[in-house]
């Protein structure tokens, strides 16, 4: 088992970050060095290639291929807001930064977007908006539900701003104009990967709630204009009439040897 | 882009692939699946469960003696946040029907269902934000025994193959023949499945099935659930409260050893908070983050374990615990999203694991155990794998057969997250295989429970991820997803029902000083103090500077401490 033990996975973050650098260092070369008494906090680890960067306003020293998350750990911060799956799927972790030079403000995940130097960061850790309160089953599947439920939309300038804040890279504005004909089907299909970031919602100028509006969309197209499966129906019934009972029963006061038996020799499909 | 020494063995890739589409293309397997013997020969020799301290005896608590894993067995062994005489119970902060703990996929269907089927209500207490769970990250799907060829006995068949035998055949029941009514229960609120053109249910296979039975939304599968389920949890304030940033610490019991609460712990404001409730739900899912014998893990980050430390020191029984999940798929390459989850519908459409010769060396559907640990045997024992610039290694998984077989556009309409995760470092997924490895995935074991989710303590139940016994010491993929909806919705009719009728007696913590004593005799000595509640990445240099605080010596209740036990001395 030592070799094992050799190919094993990992280390803490930071640690695989330093081994990464031990690699790569002689390609890193675009680092601004700060003189030391500039940067506000800085590690000894002489090995690493690192650049400086600003969380919050304040200089540290990190990998230079990190992503934003694991330099804001790397700096030793505990983040509790933001931070989730770290996978990019729940939207925990929207970040706004700038690069020098440039007056734009950049938004992406903390946990998919790479640090640069000289970037200058803050996370988000909420996005206030109010969720309507609703009865799923009391609403339509058009524009009313859109009307009643979330009018900001009718206030977009089409100014595409929330397309372009969004770190899934997703077609915001044209999900709005969707919801604003009542095309939830389209609103559904474009919201679909939405991560509720929020970062769209914060953006925008006239202060709608993109997100909730692609929640509700897909609510409603799963709800009301999805096709119906023709067997579902029929095996749910199935399973109340206890069609199964007899099977069940069987299988289950079957000896392991022969469940086993079972098991091994059924087909696949 | 991969580092230009890989391009050699991603041109045998390419070399291999005409000759291994046709293979795909036929009804036989791609190589041939394991028989019962050649899996038991794999997972012994490479599954990491078997190695030699995997799993150590604990030595207090309702499993005393048991060999667990090791991590879990230091996890058990540990103080608790809290001494009960400096505890006021006689007030409760909150008072509540049902609370929850934990705001995953099983926590809110629980309360959804608790208040349509009994009108009670429910608090939902949860560390991080609702919906801060593994069920958001599912991607691949849910099975479900839907497709006229399938039945969910045979799907009983498959899980319980899967699971080696040893899953609790009440529990397996209880999931298949519950799970086409889940599928019907979650598209009435909302949730858009993958349909085919007559409205059928888009099915695909997972490792260890035998029909094809794997449900779901694009590969946002679990994204899809939660947010449905959240949605619906938040249209019903008036019955459903939910406490963000508020994980529970300690189980609260009465006086005739029944379970009545929690003490909660209040993330941001660092203050205890006591509720009295007629029933408890344990929903705290499972226990990547402890990077159990060193592993990346999938799982969210709030994946700690709390559950299972907090009903062991009230007196619940715990069942395989002894079973750590790696899941086959695990990137390896980049560094950056190193550990993360490679969906085993990847597989399922037709995606084959390679090794550096570009060659077949498993059937790319084994059950998950058994996968991985072809996996890991190839890249240990044969030199098979590929290594990374950082000291990692990995094997192929093949994704652009998936294009070829089902048609171009594909992989970017079904697997739009997978695309978008590898595209970001430069790596096209239809063009290019992914490099893989197995990555800490699931706690197979957990609380023991029954049908009705009921545990050995009255008044506490527990649901999905945290429990033991449904999935035996492997779970298939897609069971998971099914688990915690038919479970949670289980857990909300029974707690439900129980809360209605229970009266409640004096409060007690008691059992923290039981335990404290039990630690004490058994010689244990740790400055663990559980639950973990979050990992900590910070540098040993910084950790150590954190640590001047306190003097650095006593196990003490502070967050700060607890995150950082592994680096004091002695420790």
């Amino acid at each position: 088992m030592l070799a094992l033990a050799a190919v094993r996975l990992g280390l803490p973050m930071r640690d695989k970050i330093i081994k990464v650098f031990i690699m790569t260092s002689e390609t890193a070369g675009t680092t601004k060095n700060l003189s030391a008494s500039q940067v506000d906090v800085k590690r000894n680890v002489a090995e690493q290639s690192l650049i400086t960067i600003y969380i919050m306003g304040k200089a540290y020293e990190v990998p230079d291929d990190a992503t934003i998350m694991g330099a804001i750990e790397y700096a030793g911060h505990q983040i509790i807001r933001g931070a989730g799956c770290r996978e990019g799927y729940c939207g925990a972790c929207a970040t706004i930064y700038r690069l020098p030079g440039d007056y734009k403000i950049q938004t992406g995940l903390a946990c998919m977007t790479l640090v640069e130097e000289g970037m200058s960061l803050a996370q988000i850790p909420y996005v206030p908006a109010e969720k309507a309160i609703y009865d799923i089953e009391k609403l339509k599947p058009n524009v009313s539900a859109i009307q009643e439920m979330y009018p900001t939309v009718f206030r977009c300038v089409a100014c595409n701003t929330c397309t372009k804040s969004c770190p899934q890279g997703l077609q915001v504005m044209d999900y709005i104009q969707a919801a604003k004909r009542g095309d939830i089907a389209a609103v559904m299909d474009l919201s679909f990967d939405c991560v509720v970031c929020g970062l769209c919602m914060l953006r925008c100028p006239a202060e709608i709630t993109q997100p909730l509006v692609g929640i509700l969309a897909k609510r409603l197209y799963g709800r009301y204009l999805r096709q119906d499966s023709p067997e579902l129906a029929v095996r749910v019934k199935a399973v109340e009439d206890g069609v199964y009972n007899a099977e069940y029963a069987e299988l289950m006061s079957m000896s392991r040897e022969d469940l086993s038996d079972r098991y091994y020799a059924r087909d696949s499909e | 882009m991969y580092p230009d020494y890989m391009a050699e063995s991603l041109r045998k890739v390419a070399q291999t692939r005409p000759k291994r589409l046709e293979l795909a293309r036929k009804s036989e397997p791609v190589y041939p699946p394991m028989n019962a013997e050649e899996r038991r020969a794999v997972l012994e020799g490479f599954h990491p469960d078997y190695e030699a301290s995997a799993r150590r005896p604990v030595r207090v608590g309702p499993n005393r003696d048991e060999s667990l894993t090791t991590e879990v067995s230091d996890l058990l062994e540990s103080h608790s946040w809290l001494r009960s005489d400096q505890v006021t119970l006689d007030k409760p902060d909150f008072e509540t029907d049902l609370l929850i703990i934990g705001g995953g996929g099983a926590g809110c269907n629980a309360a959804l269902v608790a208040m349509k089927e009994h009108g009670i209500h429910s608090i939902i207490a949860t560390k991080l934000r609702m919906g801060d769970a593994n069920t958001m990250m599912s991607q691949g799907g849910m099975q479900a025994a839907v497709s006229r060829t399938d039945s969910p006995t045979r799907h009983y068949l498959d899980a319980i193959g899967g699971g080696h035998f040893e899953n609790k055949p009440e529990l397996v029941r209880a999931l298949t023949e519950d799970g086409p009514g889940v599928v019907k229960w979650l598209e009435d609120l909302g949730v858009v499945w993958d349909k085919q053109q007559d409205g059928s249910l888009k099915t695909m296979h997972g490792g260890g099935t035998s029909r094809k039975r794997m449900l779901s939304c694009r590969d946002y599968t679990g994204a899809m659930i939660m947010r449905t389920l959240m949605d619906e949890v938040r249209n019903h304030p008036d019955m459903i409260t939910v406490k963000e940033f508020m994980p529970a610490v300690e189980l609260i019991m009465d006086d005739k050893g029944r379970c009545a609460g929690a003490v909660l712990y209040d993330m941001e404001s660092e203050e205890f908070f006591t509720v009295r409730a007629k029933s408890t739900l344990i929903a705290t899912g499972g226990y990547g983050r402890l990077h159990i014998r060193g592993y990346d893990t999938t799982n969210h980050y709030g994946a700690t374990g709390d559950g299972l430390v907090m009903a062991y020191r009230a007196g619940a029984k715990l069942m395989y615990m002894d079973s750590v999940q790696y899941h086959p798929t695990g990137v390896s390459f980049p560094e950056q999203i190193a550990g993360f989850l490679v969906t085993e519908a990847i597989r399922g459409a037709g995606g084959q694991p390679l090794n550096k010769e570009g060659d077949l060396f498993v059937f790319p559907r084994e059950p998950r155990d058994i996968e991985a640990s072809a996996i890991i045997r190839e890249c240990v024992q044969n030199g098979g794998g590929v290594p990374t610039p950082s000291g990692r290694v990995g094997v192929w998984l093949d994704s652009p057969l998936i294009d070829m077989l089902h048609g171009e556009g594909y992989t970017e309409k079904h697997f739009p997250a997978m695309y978008r995760q590898f595209i970001r470092y430069g790596i096209d997924i239809t063009k290019l295989p992914m490099l893989i490895y197995p990555s800490l995935h699931y706690q197979n074991g957990g609380i023991e429970i029954n049908e009705r989710c009921e545990t050995d303590i009255p008044g506490l139940y527990v649901a999905g991820e945290a429990t033991g016994g449904l999935h035996g010491r492997n779970r298939l993929m897609g069971n998971s997803v099914l688990d915690y909806n038919v479970f949670g919705r289980r857990a909300g009719r029974y707690a439900g029902e129980y809360a209605k009728t229970v009266k409640l007696g004096k409060l007690s913590l008691a059992h923290l000083d039981a335990y404290e004593k039990e630690l004490a005799d058994a010689g244990v000595k740790t400055d663990l103090v559980t639950p973990v509640l979050l990992p900590s990445y910070a540098p040993k240099d910084v950790k150590k500077r954190q640590l001047l605080r306190g003097g650095n010596t006593l196990p003490g209740s502070s967050v700060l401490q607890n995150r950082l036990f592994d680096e004091r001395p002695g420790a």
